[in-house]
């Protein structure tokens, strides 16, 4: 018996690794690793270099992201499992930008909030770490490390207010509901690796293709792995989570929740969906048809009637992210352009309004919508800033999320089949609905008294600043020129389509 | 002069955009400079739109003229293309003229809660989206800027209007996005239609005509534009965001209201939904004729009806737009001309019937019309303009509005070969009825509000006093054209005419005619 192992061993070859093609990852743990030591000279939780150090790191990360783009070649690693090609250097890149902008948003969070810093900053790296890997991940096993990698970092995140109940329940809420989902998920991907005799994408795909397909242990095993990810996507029937861990994390957390933890969901999802089951589009398209439907109705049903304005992002979170997942239900090359387009649009909007909130929410010491009252009288620049960021997640053009919405309806409309069109009429209500409650906390801002009548002016951190002006900068642009969809349209995978 | 012709659009456009940002950099409290600056941006845009119309090639209004084609977002194939044609340009100097109007009657008319730099800055951003609207030539950039007005306007009746002003704002905001988002899956549509090339209007136009589309689906797609249009001009029975709309806003609100974005919806029929989709329009001009006669009378009847000042000129609103729509249904030149003559008439004229109701409700604190009276006794100055401006409005020959009605009226005698020539001239008799309707209630509101004497609770009252001069300075101009266009006509058809017997041409070519 070990003989027979020991002897498999003996042809092992060492792969070849190319370290620039890991060279965001190793930037990573090397800022990780910093951070770490350098809240060891100092562990009373005062050093006031942790999260510059943090944000610095991520911008390092940045440059082997932008020098592989500019080297253009594709590249392949470990039998295909670690993959170096467009689209994952645009999902890097936008996981990395979205991980400075959290940091950004936390500076003054985690400072003033007498919990210790330097594990914050860490786990936050560790967690981004997992998101780049999972953009490069093309074999089963690679995406389930990357996977846990990104989601036990946030799991501890999620509860770091550790003396406040409400934090405790999110991070205990979300570590079950996640652990729940990874099992649902390794049942489904031991059951295509059951199939396939393989666990690289690609093999899963000819296998399918080969004949195994048409086994229902093939459908079963999709749709659990296809649910798996609708987990960390937050789509409805899996969404319960979202809105008590979204209100019991840090703010901060909520926004790297809803944005970046989100994003690499789907970067999952559309993985899967186009390289391991590009054949089975007969299961995928009217699973994602249902899940997007409604994950976008419900989850505007019930933003409808929130009152406080976390829970409200965190539930219009859960119908954006049925918008992303409608191009899915089609599943043709244009949807994955419109995903992507949406998830980069979708983050610079998203966490604006989450860093206008943070910024808000020093001065009101509240969520609560009706503790908004009036804000224009006192913070006009703030109240517009966020107001600009709620009407662009309600789709008005010119600001960026009408062209979010705009590809999906296009793909939508190019596949030119009833289910394509239903779905398309099914957005375009949708879109109407969530304006009103966007609106709702633009009319609380701009046109109620202040609750309270004390009228003292916010003061807005620089770092908060520093977020706010990155992604209004991001919003406007994505709206008015084609970066973004320059950016959807490049994002195409090593193996076409 | 060059730049002019290059970049003479772009820059008038916006211009207004660059002059908020200058007024951002100004402290809220500093008021004075926020309206020199905001006045200043205004005058700016006007002459470099001035600029424009000065080297417009008068004797050729037919063609596109100063055409800027630029990559825009080419993922999707929509690029940058501006350009100015006959029918653009009565509106684009309607719109250039109105905002510096309004901006110089604001100097001491600021609503509650005041705050200059925010107020004027809508204005501003307003003002680019209406001029960008005007002179867009691709349906996606068209798009961005028709819906680039509905922010500034649900903020300007959200915070400066009245009692009512949350609901009415949320009313027009709802309304119109849904409009448009109807129109925007039709522009899809005809973009896959037509082998998903170009968003451009005039391609789209000749690619229609080349790809055989069936004629149901053009009749669904021309109704999905009809929805977005309908609801902007606001036809009936899509009317009903208007009057709340109206009577909230503050003044200057109405005024832009009145006298440019009711034209948006106007100008996208003339300039989109007819010339791309001829033989849709050809179908569904009988319905579209049949809801502007019922528009215009029921508009009439709603005025009758109506206790309150503003919320009458808002259902005339509603009426005048029907005449408008009459025309266009036509599918005539003659028709159509009337209309864009008819949009200008009554932006001019509506818009100077809100500027008065504003200046009464400054002095009276009200716009119930069985308290006002004696207007003529306590205001006389004012008293005659608001005679002068209803004359105007109930189309009185020798001002202005009787070229926007009049023609239309006339138009629908003889309809486009194949229209329902019966049916038409049904519409022309109630629509003739319209006017007598509308000399009704202009005059009875007219006879309340200015004769008689000042009712026992305003008779001494010292908040009551004349005209004043940024009053005057807002109001001459638009008096002055009332009467210039109303004696020569010509001024305006003549630069119209030539685009609209092309589009006139279009659609009879497209019907077999």
């Amino acid at each position: 018996m070990l003989a027979a192992v020991l002897a498999q061993v003996s042809d092992f070859v060492v792969p070849h690794i190319d370290f620039h093609a890991f060279g965001p990852e190793l930037a990573l743990v090397g800022a990780l690793v910093v951070v770490l030591v350098v809240d060891l000279i100092k562990p009373d939780g005062t050093n006031p270099f942790l999260s510059s150090l943090a944000g610095l790191g991520i911008l390092a990360a940045l440059i082997p992201v932008i020098t592989l783009a500019v080297d253009g070649a594709d590249r392949s690693l470990f039998d295909g499992a670690y993959v170096v090609d467009n689209f994952s250097l645009v999902l890097k890149a936008l996981f990395l930008v979205s991980g400075y902008v959290v940091v950004l948003m936390s500076t003054n969070y985690i400072a003033e909030g007498d919990y210790a810093e330097g594990e914050y900053y860490v786990l936050l790296l560790s967690s981004l770490l997992g998101m780049t890997l999972m953009a490069s991940a093309r074999d089963l096993i690679t995406v389930f490390i990357a996977l846990e990698l990104l989601s036990i970092p946030a799991y501890v995140l999620a509860g770091w207010r550790k003396r406040d109940l409400i934090g405790n329940e999110a991070g205990v809420k979300y570590y079950l509901m996640g652990v729940f989902a990874s099992a649902v998920l390794l049942y489904g991907m031991s059951l295509l690796f059951g199939v396939a005799g393989d666990t690289r994408l690609t093999e899963i795909a000819a296998a399918i293709a080969g004949g195994a397909g048409e086994t229902p242990m093939v459908t079963m095993a999709i749709v659990f792995v296809l649910i798996g990810f609708a987990f960390k996507v937050s789509a409805v029937p899996f969404h319960t989570w979202a809105p008590d861990v979204y209100q019991g994390a840090p703010t901060p957390i909520t926004a790297f929740l809803a944005v970046a933890s989100k994003a690499a969901g789907f970067v999952a999802l559309v993985t899967l969906v186009f390289i391991a089951f590009p054949d089975r589009g007969d299961v995928v398209r009217p699973l994602m048809w249902v899940l997007a439907a409604a994950t976008m109705t419900i989850g505007n049903m019930i933003a409808l009637r929130q009152t406080n304005v976390i829970r409200l992002l965190a539930y219009s979170g859960v119908a954006q992210a049925g918008f992303i997942l409608a191009p899915l239900a089609v599943a043709s090359d244009l949807s994955l352009q419109a995903v992507v387009t949406y998830l980069v649009i979708y983050a610079a909007m998203n966490l604006g309004a989450f860093a206008a909130v943070i910024g808000i929410a020093r001065k009101t010491r509240s969520a609560e919508i009706s503790s908004f009252g009036g804000l224009f009288e006192y913070a006009p620049g703030l109240t517009v800033i966020l107001s600009l960021f709620l009407f662009s997640l309600a789709g008005i053009p010119p600001l960026g999320g009408w062209l979010a919405k705009f590809v999906v309806f296009r793909a939508l409309a190019d596949a030119n089949t009833a289910s394509g069109y239903v779905m398309g009429v099914i957005v375009a209500v949708n879109a109407v609905i969530g304006l009103y409650y966007y609106a709702n906390i633009a009319r609380e801002m701009w046109m109620k008294p202040v609750p309270d009548g004390d009228r003292t002016p916010v003061k807005v951190p620089f770092s908060i600043g520093a977020a706010l002006g990155l992604t209004i900068v991001a919003t406007v642009a994505f709206g008015v020129s084609d970066l973004a969809t320059r950016l959807g349209d490049q994002a195409t995978f090593l193996l076409a389509l | 002069m060059d730049f002019i012709q290059d970049w003479g659009l772009t820059a008038m456009v916006f211009a207004p955009l660059a002059g908020v940002a200058i007024m951002m950099l100004f402290p809220k409290d500093a008021d004075g400079s926020h309206k020199v600056l905001a006045l200043l941006t205004s005058l700016v845009t006007a002459a470099i739109g001035i600029a424009v119309l000065a080297e417009f090639d008068y004797d050729n209004t037919g063609s596109l003229q100063f055409v800027r084609d630029n990559e825009w977002i080419s993922v999707i194939n929509s690029r940058f293309i501006l350009g100015i044609d006959g029918i653009s340009v009565p509106l684009i100097a309607l719109t250039l003229l109105i905002t510096p109007l309004v901006i110089a009657y604001s100097w001491n008319h600021f609503p509650e809660p005041h705050n200059p730099k925010a107020f004027l800055s809508l204005i501003l951003v307003l003002h680019t989206g209406m001029l960008g609207t005007f002179v867009a030539q691709d349906l996606i950039l068209f798009f961005v800027f028709f819906e680039v007005v509905l922010l500034p306007m649900y903020f300007m009746i959200g915070v400066w209007g009245g009692p009512e002003r949350q609901y009415a704002s949320i009313k027009f905001f709802l309304y119109t996005l849904f409009g448009s988002a109807l129109m925007l899956l039709s522009f899809l549509a005809l973009f896959f239609l037509t082998g998903g090339e170009t968003f451009s209007m005039i391609e789209l136009a000749d690619a229609v005509q080349g790809a055989d589309i069936a004629r149901t689906t053009q009749l669904i797609v021309f109704g999905g534009m009809f929805m977005g249009f309908a609801i902007k001009v606001p036809m009936f029975p899509f009317h009903t965001w208007l009057p709340d709309a109206h009577t909230q806003a503050p003044t200057q609100g109405s005024v832009i209201l009145a006298a440019v974005l009711l034209k948006l919806g106007t100008y996208g029929f003339i300039r989109v939904a007819l010339p791309i989709l001829p033989e849709a329009a050809h179908a569904w001009a009988p319905w579209i004729g049949l809801l502007a006669v019922i528009g215009i009378i029921y508009g009439a009847l709603g005025c009758l009806a109506q206790t309150d000042m503003k919320r009458l000129i808002a259902f005339s609103s509603v009426a005048h737009m029907g005449y408008t729509m009459l025309g266009i249904s036509t599918l005539t030149d003659f028709g159509l001309n009337a209309a864009i003559f008819g949009m200008v008439a009554h932006g001019l004229i509506t818009g100077m019937l809100f500027f008065i109701a504003g200046s009464v409700k400054e002095r009276y604190h009200t716009l119930e019309i069985k308290r006002l009276g004696g207007l003529l006794v306590s205001a006389p100055r004012l008293g005659w303009i608001l005679g002068f401006c209803t004359m105007a409005s109930l189309g009185l020959p020798g001002l202005a509005g009787f070229w926007g009605e009049f023609p239309a009226i006339l138009a629908a005698y003889q309809p486009a070969e194949g229209l329902p020539v019966e049916l038409f001239r049904g519409y022309m008799v109630v629509a003739a009825l319209g006017t007598v309707l509308a000399a009704g209630y202009l005059l009875w509101l007219y006879q309340r509000t200015a004769f008689g004497v000042p009712s026992e609770e305003f008779a001494d009252d010292p908040h009551i006093h004349d005209v004043e001069t940024p009053e005057w300075i807002a109001w001459s101009p638009l008096l002055a054209l009332i009467l210039i266009l109303g004696v020569y006509p010509n001024l305006l058809f003549k630069v119209s005419d030539a685009s609209i017997v092309n589009v006139a041409q279009q659609i009879a070519a497209a019907t077999g005619n």
